[in-house]
């Protein structure tokens, strides 16, 4: 059977459906719920094996990247979300869906304004490093997708950075610390992190927008390679198994 | 300089100040030296006013909760007045009460969600210093071009007072009389003057005819409502006037491009020169709608809520076809970047700060939408100093409802969906129906609308929702565009007649007179045609998502225009007048007469040089420091992207769209060159046909299923040798579309882009016309790129090579005259389709044309994408032809060995293996030579 999967989604997101796409090839089978359909649809998330919150300008960014998201969502859920953790369901955050989980306390750290002070789309190259999370956990090649936001720079305290490090949790990192691999200016070229259970990872780059073959075909060579496909493949094995 | 309205006593007022961080004030900074000031430094914040009866402890948690940020420079809240530090400079602006602010909204939004009723209002604060030697002239044009818009913001030094939008007066219901009937010419044209109306002085005097008819005299509604469905943006006039040139009267532009159309048969239009958008349907039977439109005047004052609002009104045209946008395109022309200041026109902001605007306008809109933004171009030149160009197109893929709009039926609901309508924008189509001078910005402030692309997102969600389906809940729909309410009930109730009540339209604020009611052009508004039984449903949905919807009347079938403001009259006209009463325009044109003489003079030219030069002219340079900006990928189907090769380090052709589920897609290719139409208007249009063609050709699409798009950017028409270039060009245009079976679905003229400069000189923008190409991609999969994919592979040059240098970029960098404008090439249509063939085979590793700056351009470019070299041979006609000329009809395509013999079997004497690529990062063109390095460096700049 396939893992029910929730689109978590608020008005604004708008990467829903390439994000409903990337977990219907994975195997996972994707509905979308919207906060406004809250507290009406509630059950569906309980019920969910696996959440992405998806990327996009929930409710305009107006107060900063995912802030307001992260305040309706902790106003309409409740801690629904850590309980969802705590069972097991992996959870992943791309882009403002990261940016809602940083703002929200899921994930550490703080995602400002790109160094280059404007909004960045282009493809990028992700090491996954992180054997705990389980969306990263035995990825064999790196990952090749498009960041698009400008609001993507990841920094966090030196006690946090050392924390992640020691306890195996920088999830992604870019390929260079260099512009424009490091595409906006992030510490130690930090492009995604997970919480210490390892079931929740936030990134900035869109693995969904690069699972199938043709989507990579004019930005995959034989040196740089990488579908997002497995990434997804992992979450859905997670949500199998809890 | 304080001009706000005072706050309300009574309500505390406080004020929040958040540093921007780093990344703004070294954008400023840079921005400012750009300005020609370069030992400035600016430090920014944000300023929040916060005004309520609250206390402090829950101001702070406000700050707290809704503005500071972790890792961030915190928030000052502060009660009173502000200490300026010293030996600084310090700049206060605000936003004008009434002007679309998101962030304002929101934050009284949120506090009100944690129980803290505020009113909220937005500005920012500027610290400057090394400001001490400007001039009270320069330190003006500073703020104007960097700090603040006067036409939204006002400003201080130190404290501004807040726009707060309740400060507004009261409600009013005055409907003014207008005197016109039996008055004298001079009277209706100081009528016409003063209300801006922009008619002709025939129209005027065929207002006044009626009126005096009818035995009464217009109110203020009635004369914009006319002024606006007359105005050339919304009636076309001239591409619908009798026009007399030396050779006789020629059929109406319009009438020619739609007969074209007519006349090609092509099975795949569905609709043309129809409703909002053009649409088609190619072999995989998906249905697409497209469309382009120009927001020129009002990027000119406010560039980034101009070009913002430019790509909101072209998805709404997409919205109303109906149908699910999914690819944006932006083609933007501006004057020189390194123009200075003190060389600019009167009252016209910096090029630089056009573009930095429209830029941040365009991606704003695209990327809060989730539309990705896939092609354009950008230029500049001189005469777009003062009218900079900002064309905005969009495609959509047609939603299921579209076979059931039936129109509007008597009885029908006018439903209104979207924001809500305030002061914004009002008289936008008579504005951009007229020229500009000096103080255009000031007295066209009311004519700039802001967006909000987050309430267009809901108002597209809600679309689909509702028409998406086989038994769609809405029986016709149109966007408010220019005009608002005005221009789209008018125009859905055209056959009907529709009668509304102004008091029943939902506003943002109190204050607004019933004529600013029916003429604001406040954004993201749909009218929509709702059987009564459903427009409770279609309401109540609307307000789910957060949107505004209101019911405003029915349509009748008394064909009549009926608008109340409560029982009182404000507009009652019959729609014939208002549609047919407008007399047809009458004009003079003197048509062009360019040399077309075969060209007999060889030229030099220091070629290692030249090329360097060209691939750094900014018409030629890299884009990617705009293209990245552009959200190109959300939706995930973008195959082909605008820029190329795995690095992303070269410039595209074409660019092709296919969702992920589906083999076939599209293909999008632009042609523009308004340097050709300075010599050649008829031949431009044939270039910029053909470059659209060769791009959609190269990036594997089908150019036997391809569809054009029109836009035309003119000086005034009533100059007969404007008008004459613009004949000729619509004349080239159509015998474009027959040579390359490529028939015109959709069109738009932006005209009168001029400027008076105050000593009554008159600046008009070279004749700019933009070519879309939309072109069924059969197999994504098989779709092209230009960037080199292998050492080894040969290069085939197709297509022939004359000199043909009047209007080229080799003229326009090594100072060059004469020569004439690339001609047409009647073997190309053929060949493209060949070379089309070729590709389906899988026989084509990459393609690139050749275009500005010629073959040399093409192959340096190529290298660049694919960070490989090339060496190539070149003869005929003579060196410099061979490198620069930019005749038409040509590609490169990079071909392997083994399949050589048959991609010349196919294309006969008209391709050539001229060479072939290299590992080495080079280009070498016969005895020249350059390092892959130095030619990108040339054409990256400091991008």
């Amino acid at each position: 059977m396939k893992p029910p999967a929730i689109v978590l989604t608020a008005p604004g997101t708008n990467r829903q459906n390439d994000a409903a796409f990337a977990l219907e090839q994975a195997g996972a089978s994707p509905v979308c719920v919207d906060l406004l359909d809250l507290p009406g649809r509630r059950g569906e998330i309980e019920r969910a094996k696996l959440i992405v919150i998806a990327g996009g300008f929930s409710y305009g960014d107006a107060l900063g990247s995912g802030r307001v998201f992260a305040l309706e969502a902790e106003r309409l859920l409740g801690d629904l979300l850590p309980q969802k953790v705590s069972q097991g369901t992996p959870i992943l955050g791309v882009c403002n869906g990261f940016q809602m989980l940083v703002r929200s306390g899921m994930l550490p750290g703080a995602l400002q304004h790109n160094e280059r002070g404007h909004f960045e789309c282009r493809w990028v190259s992700l090491q996954p490093s992180s054997q705990l999370c389980v969306w990263t956990r035995a990825l064999e090649e790196p990952v090749r997708c498009p960041v698009a936001h400008g609001e993507g720079r990841y920094l966090a305290g030196n006690a946090v950075l050392e924390q992640l490090r020691s306890e195996d949790r920088v999830a992604f990192r870019y390929a260079a610390d260099a512009y424009p691999d490091n595409p906006n200016g992030s510490v130690e070229a930090i492009a995604g992190v997970c919480d210490s259970t390892g079931l929740v990872l936030g990134m900035m780059p869109h693995p969904e927008n690069h699972v199938t073959e043709r989507q990579g075909r004019a930005m995959v060579t034989a040196q740089k390679r990488g579908s997002a496909l497995p990434l997804f493949r992992n979450g859905v094995a997670a949500a199998r198994a809890s | 300089m304080k001009n706000g309205p005072e706050p309300a006593s009574g309500a505390s007022l406080a004020k929040v100040i958040k540093p921007c961080g780093a990344h703004r004030n070294r954008a400023l900074t840079r921005q400012a030296r750009q300005l020609g000031f370069a030992g400035l430094s600016l430090k920014a914040s944000e300023i929040f006013f916060l005004r309520g009866e609250t206390d402090t402890a829950n101001l702070r948690s406000i700050v707290t909760r809704l503005l500071d940020d972790a890792l961030g420079e915190a928030a000052r809240l502060e009660v009173g007045t502000t200490a300026v530090p010293a030996g600084r400079l310090v700049i206060e602006v605000a936003r004008r009460a009434g002007v679309t602010d998101r962030v304002a909204t929101q934050l009284a939004e949120s506090a009100a969600r944690s129980g803290c009723r505020i009113e909220a209002a937005t500005g920012s604060r500027f610290e400057m210093t090394g400001a001490g030697e400007l001039s009270e002239k320069d330190l003006r044009f500073l703020v104007h071009n960097l700090l603040c818009n006067p036409v939204i913001e006002t400003w201080s030094f130190g404290e501004v007072q807040p726009g707060f939008t309740s400060a507004t007066t009261e409600e009013s219901s005055t409907v003014e009389i207008v005197p016109l009937c039996g008055r004298p010419p001079e009277v209706l044209a100081r009528v016409n003057n003063e209300r801006a109306l922009a008619l002709d002085p025939e129209e005027m005097e065929a207002v006044a005819q009626y009126f005096t008819a009818e035995g009464r005299d217009p109110t203020d509604a009635e004369l914009e409502t006319i002024a606006q469905t007359w105005s050339d943006h919304c009636s076309h006039k001239t591409f619908a006037a009798r026009i007399e040139t030396d050779q006789g009267e020629v059929v109406p532009l319009l009438r020619q491009l739609r007969e074209t159309t007519r006349e090609m048969r092509a099975p795949f239009v569905l609709s043309a020169f129809d409703g909002n958008a053009g649409i088609v349907a190619f072999a995989d039977g998906v249905r697409l709608a497209i469309k382009a439109e120009t927001h020129n005047h009002p990027s000119a004052i406010e560039p980034f809520g101009g070009a913002n609002t430019g790509v909101g009104g072209v998805i709404r045209d997409v919205l109303a076809a109906p149908a699910r946008p999914v690819a944006l395109t932006d083609i933007l022309c501006f004057g020189p970047r390194e123009l200075d200041h003190h060389d600019l026109p009167e009252g016209v902001l910096h090029p630089a700060v056009i573009k930095e605007g429209v830029v941040e306008g365009v991606a704003d809109y695209g990327n809060k939408m989730g539309v990705p933004t896939v092609a354009g171009a950008v230029l500049y030149d001189a005469g777009y100093t003062a009218n900079p160009l900002v064309f905005c197109g969009c495609v959509g893929e047609v939603l299921q409802g579209y076979d059931k709009l039936s129109g509007p039926q008597p009885g029908d609901r006018v439903v209104v969906v979207g924001g809500a309508t305030g002061r914004d924008g009002i008289r936008g189509a008579t504005f951009s129906s007229m020229t500009m001078d000096a103080t255009t910005g000031e007295v066209a402030g009311a004519s700039v609308q802001i967006g909000d692309p987050i309430i267009e997102r809901l108002v597209a969600d809600l679309l689909v929702e509702l028409l998406d389906r086989p038994d769609p809940l809405v029986r016709a729909l149109t966007d408010c565009g220019a005009g608002g309410l005005s221009s789209a009930v008018g125009e859905l109730g055209e056959t009907t007649g529709v009668s509304v009540d102004l008091t029943a339209v939902d506003r943002k604020y109190a204050g607004l007179q019933p004529w600013e009611v029916w003429l604001s052009e406040a954004q993201e508004r749909m009218v929509l045609a709702v059987p009564p039984a459903q427009a409770t449903a279609v309401v109540e949905r609307a307000r789910h998502l957060g949107l505004s919807a209101c019911d405003i009347g029915e349509f009748t079938g008394d064909r009549r225009l009926l608008v109340r403001h409560g029982t009182k009259p404000v507009v009652d006209l019959p729609m014939e007048f208002l549609h047919q009463g407008r007399p047809v325009r009458r004009l003079r044109a003197k048509l062009p007469s360019p040399d077309r003489e075969p060209d007999t003079r060889r030229r030099e030219a220091d070629i290692p040089k030249t090329l360097l030069t060209l691939l750094a002219h900014p018409n030629i340079a890299s884009k990617e420091a705009v293209i990245h900006r552009y959200d190109h990928e959300v939706l995930g189907a973008t195959v082909i992207r605008p820029m190329a090769g795995s690095d992303q380090s070269g410039p595209s052709d074409g660019t092709v769209i296919a969702p992920p589920h589906r083999p076939s897609g599209f293909a999008l290719g632009i042609g523009v060159n308004a340097r050709y139409g300075l010599y050649d208007p008829e031949h431009m249009a044939h270039a910029v046909v053909d470059e659209a063609m060769r791009n959609i050709t190269a990036s594997g699409a089908d150019p036997a299923q391809t569809a054009l798009l029109d836009n035309f950017s003119w000086g005034d028409p009533r100059r007969p040798e404007t008008l004459g270039d613009l004949v000729a060009t619509v004349r080239g245009c159509c015998a474009a579309a027959q040579l390359y079976g490529a028939p015109f679905v959709s069109g738009k003229d932006s005209l009168n882009n001029e400027y008076v400069a105050s000593d009554g000189t008159r600046r008009s923008i070279p004749p700019t016309l933009v070519i879309t190409a939309l072109a069924h991609v059969p197999e994504a999969d098989r779709s092209i790129g230009t960037a080199l994919r292998g050492a080894g592979h040969a290069l085939v040059l197709t297509g022939r090579t004359t000199r043909e240098f009047g209007g080229s970029h080799y003229n326009l960098v090594t100072g060059n005259e004469g020569g004439t404008v690339p001609a047409p090439d009647a073997s190309a249509p053929a060949r493209y389709r060949r070379i089309h063939a070729l590709m389906r085979e899988g026989l084509v590793e990459s393609a690139h044309d050749v275009s500005e700056g010629g073959l040399a351009v093409t192959l340096a470019e190529m290298a660049i994408g694919g960070r490989l070299g090339v060496e190539a041979t070149l003869e005929e006609p003579d060196e410099c032809s061979a490198l620069f000329s930019e005749s038409l009809g040509r590609i490169v395509l990079e071909v392997r060995e083994e399949n050589i013999p048959r991609v010349l079997q196919s294309l006969g004497d008209e391709a050539a293996v001229i060479g072939g690529v290299v590992t080495d990062y080079h280009l070498r063109l016969g005895t020249h030579r350059w390092d892959g390095t130095a030619l990108e460096r040339a054409w990256r700049g400091d991008a």
